[in-house]
């Protein structure tokens, strides 16, 4: 068949697909219990964090965690990371991707389950949802049925709801860039700067149509990692799995019963659809695994509860792996493979990347050097026939108070070194002063009696902190003609 | 022909097609989310809105304005107000200083630094080069040969007034065209020339005449240049026994200057440029390296 010729029948099917409506109905269980509690910790992490405090004396911010974009700084509580510090945000984020990579490796998507952002909001707000519209069953026979007032009011205060958890979403997020308690009162006087509100004005936006309206569809079109996912997991990973070895063939209580006093097989899957129901997706778990699933373990909560109702062995539906299941049916013992190349080298890489980082954090100067020559002019003839090097020297003090260096210079036997600004002391030092917490820029000018070098010859800057004794060095090159 | 609904649904997956087939091959149909769709149309809406408020289409001779006004010039105008509005406390702690008070204070004499910098690359660099390195005729400025002065005030004078530039106040002097002028003979010149080398070291032909060169230099020269030669800064003579040659120190480059004369000039920028940027560029020359 060629390009020109259409095919004898085709079904109209839509091209774009409308949104079905999922109406995630309350559970109750252990899992359930669990994302509660995750849900209280991040989001009391979020909220609760720009108002802890940590003294660091009078030169810097007493805010635990501040992003400090105007003096370019990052506070973590005893870390105070400089710009140029950046490649331990870099480690972070390599780090974030390897802890996922083995979260995936022992238990699927359990971060998009119980950790991701999407999903803990979501999860807040459809909490507000079922507390102000009512649980499923009430919800969508109000949405069939027509506008009524208390339609009406219920959807209102829902809405409301929402936007001042969305908006207080915002107003924390503001807060880790600025003292949180000051930008609380220059926001309620409205003296805060436009930008705060520009940005608690977006996010406000963004949760509320995220996690209010938008849902699974971000997990199902917006997210890059269930597609990452689908291709990094294995078969050894831990998934939330129905149980068809145990569920099949699917029939009502009575009619199982029936058929297991007649010996004929009967599945414990009644069929009941209360794994749909509390599904946040609106997946059935009962096809096998898929992109919808976010891993939750809502609905095994859900078919537990239905389990133990009918007197069956809970656990239809469990954080399981298909190998298990075929173990099952061969009458082998299951077991779980947690420990295994993949898990070690994802934890070997998280230990070797979180070690070298811990050491480099652990090891890190309060002081360093940096040193550019002069490019134009390279060099410079004084009067004398003497040659002067002109270099920019940039000195770098990460404590929060003032300290004097001294610089000097070797590898040019008779030379000396002159900084524009800092007089020599009485002792005939080159002694130069840096502020707390910052950088200082000189200008020095080396310059060399000895007509027999080469045309380059290296040179050291060395300083040492007069006070304590601690070094930094560098070095760059003399140049001559 | 009766529609068969399920003809044309992937066996494999149970997946409609959208009809479209390719040497066989059936596109299964995916439907994208409706919203997706929407969010496309209300980015072509957004870009009304642009159209609207922003400066956008081009008409004949001019364009469309936009409702809100907006204009590029405008916003560089408010941007260069702003940075004029962070630098004023600073711009007006260098106007009221003095050269001396902004040597000893280190966070003026950065910001003036910084300042004669770009007004450096702005107005000097052309003759002096953008590192201040100088050119044959042109001084360098980082070294500590000076032929005015090279103390913080003898730089800004010349900043200021300029060199035979015209100014009332102008630093002038001459050297005369000994040569062109009919004040000295080649061979004079040759000899004088000869001896200059030698003041500061330079190799001399065997056969020259010093002893001559020497009797026409303390005649001729040794007004302006000194009786040792060192120059004297008052009349902007150079100093000739030093390392340092403005256009050089070939022979044959000495005699040019002996037979034609010397006189570059620069600029006064006295009323060009305001007292603060003079304050500013008369640092940062100093602070080059060469300053006194």
């Amino acid at each position: 068949m060629t390009a020109h010729q259409p095919p004898e029948f085709f079904e109209e099917a839509p091209l774009y697909e409308p949104r079905r409506a999922v109406y995630p109905q309350a559970v109750h269980g252990t899992y359930r219990r669990i994302k509660w509690a995750v849900l209280l910790v991040t989001l009391g992490i979020y909220y609760g964090l720009p108002f802890v405090r940590w003294d660091r004396g009078p030169n810097a911010p007493d805010q635990a965690v501040l992003i400090d974009f105007p003096g370019r700084r990052f506070y973590f509580f005893f870390i105070e990371l400089w710009p140029q510090e950046i490649y331990y945000l870099t480690g972070l984020l390599i780090l974030a991707a390897i802890a996922l990579f083995l979260m995936n490796a022992v238990a699927g998507r359990v971060w998009c389950g119980y950790l991701c952002p999407q999903t803990v909001w979501t999860d807040l707000f459809q909490a507000i949802e079922r507390l102000t519209e009512g649980d499923r069953r009430e919800h969508i026979q109000r949405n069939n049925g027509p506008w009524t007032a208390e339609r009406v009011v219920r959807a209102g205060i829902k809405h409301f709801l929402w936007l001042m958890v969305a908006w207080w979403t915002g107003g924390a997020w503001v807060l880790y860039f600025s003292d949180a308690p000051t930008l609380v009162r220059d926001l309620a006087t409205f003296h805060a700067p436009f930008i705060a509100y520009a940005w608690i004005g977006i996010l406000t936006v963004t949760t509320y149509f995220l996690a209010g309206h938008m849902r699974e569809q971000v997990c199902l079109y917006m997210c890059p990692w269930p597609r990452i996912q689908a291709a990094l997991t294995d078969e050894h990973a831990l998934n939330v799995t129905y149980r068809y070895d145990r569920g099949e063939p699917r029939a009502s209580v009575k009619k199982s019963a029936t058929l297991r006093e007649n010996g004929l097989p009967a599945g414990d899957c009644i069929d009941c659809l209360q794994c749909v129901h509390v599904c946040p997706t609106g997946v059935d778990i009962r096809n096998g695994p898929n992109l919808g699933c976010i891993q939750c373990g809502l609905c095994i909560d859900a078919c537990d509860a239905v389990m133990t109702k009918i007197g069956r062995p809970p656990r239809l539906i469990a954080y399981d792996t298909d190998l298990n299941i075929t173990a099952r049916q061969e009458g082998q013992q299951p077991h779980f493979n947690i420990v295994r190349a993949r898990t070690i080298l994802y934890a070997a890489i998280l230990a070797v990347i979180g070690g070298i980082m811990l050491f480099t954090l652990a090891t890190r100067h309060a002081e360093a050097v940096n040193v550019i020559h002069d490019r134009n002019p390279i060099f410079v003839r004084m009067s004398d026939g003497a040659i002067r090097n002109a270099f920019t020297v940039r000195i770098i003090n990460k404590r929060l108070e003032a300290r004097a260096f001294a610089l000097t210079i070797s590898g040019l036997p008779g030379s000396f070194v002159e900084v524009i600004g800092a007089a020599p002391r009485s002792d005939g030092r080159v002694v130069i002063e840096v502020g707390p917490d910052q950088t200082r820029e000189v200008r020095a000018l080396v310059t060399d009696y000895n007509y027999a070098l080469p045309p380059f010859t290296p040179v050291g800057f060395h300083l040492l902190d007069i006070a304590t004794g601690e070094r930094a060095d560098t070095r760059d090159n003399f140049r001559r003609p | 022909m009766a529609l068969d609904p399920h003809h044309d649904r992937d066996s494999v997956t149970g997946t409609a097609t959208t009809g479209h087939v390719w040497d066989g091959i059936r596109e299964l149909n995916t439907p994208l989310p409706r919203w997706w769709l929407w969010i496309f149309y209300a980015t072509i809406v957004w870009s009304i809105g642009y159209w609207v408020v922003y400066p956008s289409w081009p008409l004949v001779s001019s364009f469309t304005q936009g409702v809100f006004g907006w204009h590029s010039r405008e916003a560089l105008v408010r941007d260069l107000a702003e940075l004029k509005a962070v630098r004023g406390p600073m711009m007006d702690k260098l106007a009221a200083a003095s050269l001396p008070e902004i040597m000893s204070d280190p966070m003026l004499l950065d910001f003036a630094r910084a300042q004669g910098r770009t007004s450096f690359g702005d107005n000097c660099a052309p003759c002096h080069g953008p590192g201040a390195a100088g050119n044959k005729g042109y001084p360098n400025l980082a070294d500590d040969d000076w032929l005015w002065g090279g103390k913080i005030e003898d730089i800004a004078t010349t900043v200021r007034y300029g060199i035979r530039s015209g100014d009332p106040k102008t630093r002038i002097s001459l050297m005369p065209a000994f040569g062109r002028d009919n004040m000295l003979t080649r061979p004079q010149i040759e000899n004088v020339a000869d001896y200059v080398r030698s003041l500061s070291g330079l190799s001399v032909n065997a056969k020259a005449n010093l002893s001559d060169g020497k009797a026409i230099f303390q005649q001729q020269c040794a007004t302006c240049h000194g009786d040792d030669g060192k120059g004297k800064r008052d009349l902007g003579a150079p100093d000739l026994t030093d390392a340092i040659w403005l256009y050089g120190s070939d022979r044959a480059v000495i005699i040019e200057g002996v037979w034609g004369g010397r006189g570059g000039t620069m600029p006064a920028w006295v009323g060009r440029l305001d007292d603060t940027t003079i304050k500013a560029l008369s640092i940062y020359v100093h602070t080059l390296g060469g300053g006194q």
